[in-house]
């Protein structure tokens, strides 16, 4: 599994994209924002948005980086490297057989891509999180591979673009997967001490773990619309203080207005933002 | 010893009756009569202190980790820290109380203390909010520890929360970039660190103030990515006794799991039947182990410093490079 497959838009990854509701099999599937139904191919289309209310689906890392990267640029690298199962973590399933089951499901090695590619021209290095992977979670080889796509940008001063989808730190690997919120922070300190340049992209769900390391960490942060992006769950919040949250409580908007995401950006518009920070930034 | 510990934990109850009896023989006007029984009750209750505490399962330490009168960072800091000076706030939004910070010196140094505070009567352990500290807590300890590498003072953190606060106010004020942005700029602050989980390591709410050159627990605390509850309600879809215990066992949280995964560099030993038993030998092995970890890491110089503490994280988890095809 060392280059990316070709994309494909199979009947699968659209259902496993949209995990709100399940969706009915064949052409048609129902929007989980506005209830329209639609046609798989105009979704397809339309880089998984809803075309009536702008609803981002999510989506697997081989498409976001499909979106994202120059046609044919995307060279992955260290994707070998896969965690252990240093606890021996048994709770109703083995760790290894989970993990075993998410690599059959997803046809990848671990909850993160990283590797070289273009935006529009602009040479990067890329990580990008896939959220069917164990829940986009970060254990020890996510830490690892984030940790080492930022070293790259900070040695050969290219752009970190981080797209990040993850409930958080991997529970399975306990504290070893804590310790990736610091290990990754601090190779993102040692990126801003040479000047480097770090994009962090959060989409639909970030929480957690990577929230509260790498994900908060970026020179300039952008935000899909409407993703959940917190650092508690929002069930976790309901059941402590015993009150329903706000309208739009945590979403990316909510984040805007209260000072901890640049800009909010809809994912047709993600390549043409990403490629001018870039050149302000003079990368 | 002979303090003690006043509340009993389940798994300590034949303990607990044999302190009643010491307790009643004591109160007696006549209870030098008694010395002798006395004695006798007292070493069969240290015997089997040592036997329970010899033989915990992870769920009943944390149990001891979260015991209602074992010391907090403000009993340390009143126990060992002499002349301290606390600094509030975060110059930001306010001053949170479940994180103190301050000036003080612990045996010959000259330091900045950071620890997360639970409060012991109620009203206080609501104003800590049971010690879960908010954005301003984080952002309060990172403006001091600054000011401690500006000054050249080495910064000693203990670390006792059962998490960061979830909650709408924590997460309007960036409670999540509040611990990133520590996680970052602990791992490159030019002045030294070391860090001791005194009781409950919860999540990134330790985490946020536990980067550091050397990084210790006490016997009893626990340490992991998330609580055992937590996990259980994940991963058991239920926490009840059982589970809690289950999933405690499978975080490798202890002290000793710990230090076997890498992620804390020693143990500080507490007195027999837990630091909430004998709270000031408990002070002075911690006080101890501080001034012995500050000897060795104020001997390197900042830049070798961070450079270390970079590759102490650095090279924490376990990866793999799966054959080709794999």
């Amino acid at each position: 599994m060392s280059s990316t497959p070709p994309r494909s838009w199979t009947d699968d990854d659209v259902q496993t994209a949209t995990r709100k509701k399940p969706v009915p099999e064949g052409l048609w599937l129902q929007c989980p924002g506005c209830s329209a139904i639609l046609f798989k191919r105009t979704l397809e289309n339309s880089l998984s948005v809803c075309p009536e209310c702008r609803h981002h689906y999510r989506i697997s890392a081989d498409d976001r980086i499909e979106q994202l990267c120059d046609p044919g640029t995307f060279v992955e690298f260290d994707s070998d490297v896969v965690g252990g199962d240093p606890l021996h973590f048994e709770d109703v399933k083995k760790y290894p057989d989970r993990l075993q089951a998410a690599r059959k499901k997803t046809g990848t090695n671990e909850a993160v891509k990283t590797g070289t590619g273009f935006v529009k021209g602009r040479k990067v290095i890329f990580a990008v999180m896939d959220f069917r992977f164990l829940g986009g979670s970060m254990g020890s080889a996510v830490g690892e591979k984030i940790a080492r796509a930022t070293e790259a940008a900070a040695a050969e001063d290219l752009p970190l673009i981080v797209v990040s989808s993850s409930g958080g730190a991997r529970m399975m690997e306990s504290g070893l997967s804590l310790m990736q919120m610091a290990k990754t922070s601090a190779a993102l300190a040692r990126l801003d001490d040479v000047g480097g340049l770090f994009i962090s992209v959060l989409t639909d769900p970030t929480t957690g773990g990577v929230t509260a390391s790498f994900a908060m960490l970026g020179d300039f942060i952008l935000a899909e619309p409407q993703a959940l992006i917190g650092f508690a769950g929002p069930r976790v919040i309901k059941q402590t203080i015993r009150q329903d949250l706000p309208e739009g409580f945590q979403r990316s908007e909510f984040l805007q207005t209260r000072g901890f995401v640049d800009r909010v950006v809809d994912r047709k518009d993600l390549r043409s933002e990403i490629s001018s920070i870039i050149d302000y930034a003079g990368k | 010893m002979g303090t003690s510990a006043g509340i009993a934990l389940p798994f300590e109850a034949p303990v607990a009756d044999l302190e009643d009896q010491i307790r009643q023989l004591e109160a007696r006007p006549d209870a030098a009569d008694w010395q002798s029984d006395i004695d006798t009750l007292t070493a069969s209750r240290d015997a089997m202190l040592a036997k329970l505490y010899g033989n915990l399962e992870p769920w009943d330490m944390v149990k001891v980790a979260r015991h209602p009168n074992r010391p907090q960072t403000a009993d340390y800091i009143n126990a060992f820290c002499r002349d301290f000076r606390e600094l509030h706030g975060d110059r930001r939004y306010g001053d949170d109380p479940a994180i103190i910070t301050g000036l003080g010196r612990i045996g010959p140094y000259k330091v900045l203390v950071v620890g997360h505070q639970k409060g012991r009567t109620t009203e206080e352990r609501i104003k800590c909010h049971f010690g879960c500290a908010h954005p301003e807590g984080y952002r309060k300890a990172l403006a001091k520890m600054k000011l401690a590498a500006k000054y050249g003072l080495p910064v000693v953190t203990l670390i006792d929360t059962p998490g960061a606060y979830p909650g709408i106010g924590p997460e309007e004020r960036g409670q999540a970039e509040a611990i990133a942005v520590n996680l970052l700029e602990m791992s490159r602050l030019a002045t030294p660190i070391v860090s001791v989980v005194i009781g409950e390591g919860g999540s990134g709410g330790a985490l946020g103030i536990g980067v550091a050159d050397r990084v210790d627990m006490m016997q009893y605390a626990w340490y992991s990515v998330i609580s055992p509850e937590g996990c259980a309600a994940i991963l058991w879809k239920e926490a009840n006794e059982e589970t809690n215990s289950n999933a405690a066992k499978s975080l490798k949280l202890t002290a000793a799991d710990n230090l076997e995964l890498g992620i804390v560099d020693g143990v500080v030993e507490e007195p027999l039947g837990g630091a909430h038993r004998d709270p000031a030998l408990a002070a002075s092995k911690l006080e101890r182990h501080i001034i012995d970890r500050l000897e060795s890491v104020t001997r390197l110089n900042p830049k070798t410093l961070v450079e270390q503490r970079y590759e102490r994280f650095r090279r924490l988890g376990e990866v793999h490079e799966l054959a080709s095809g794999g």
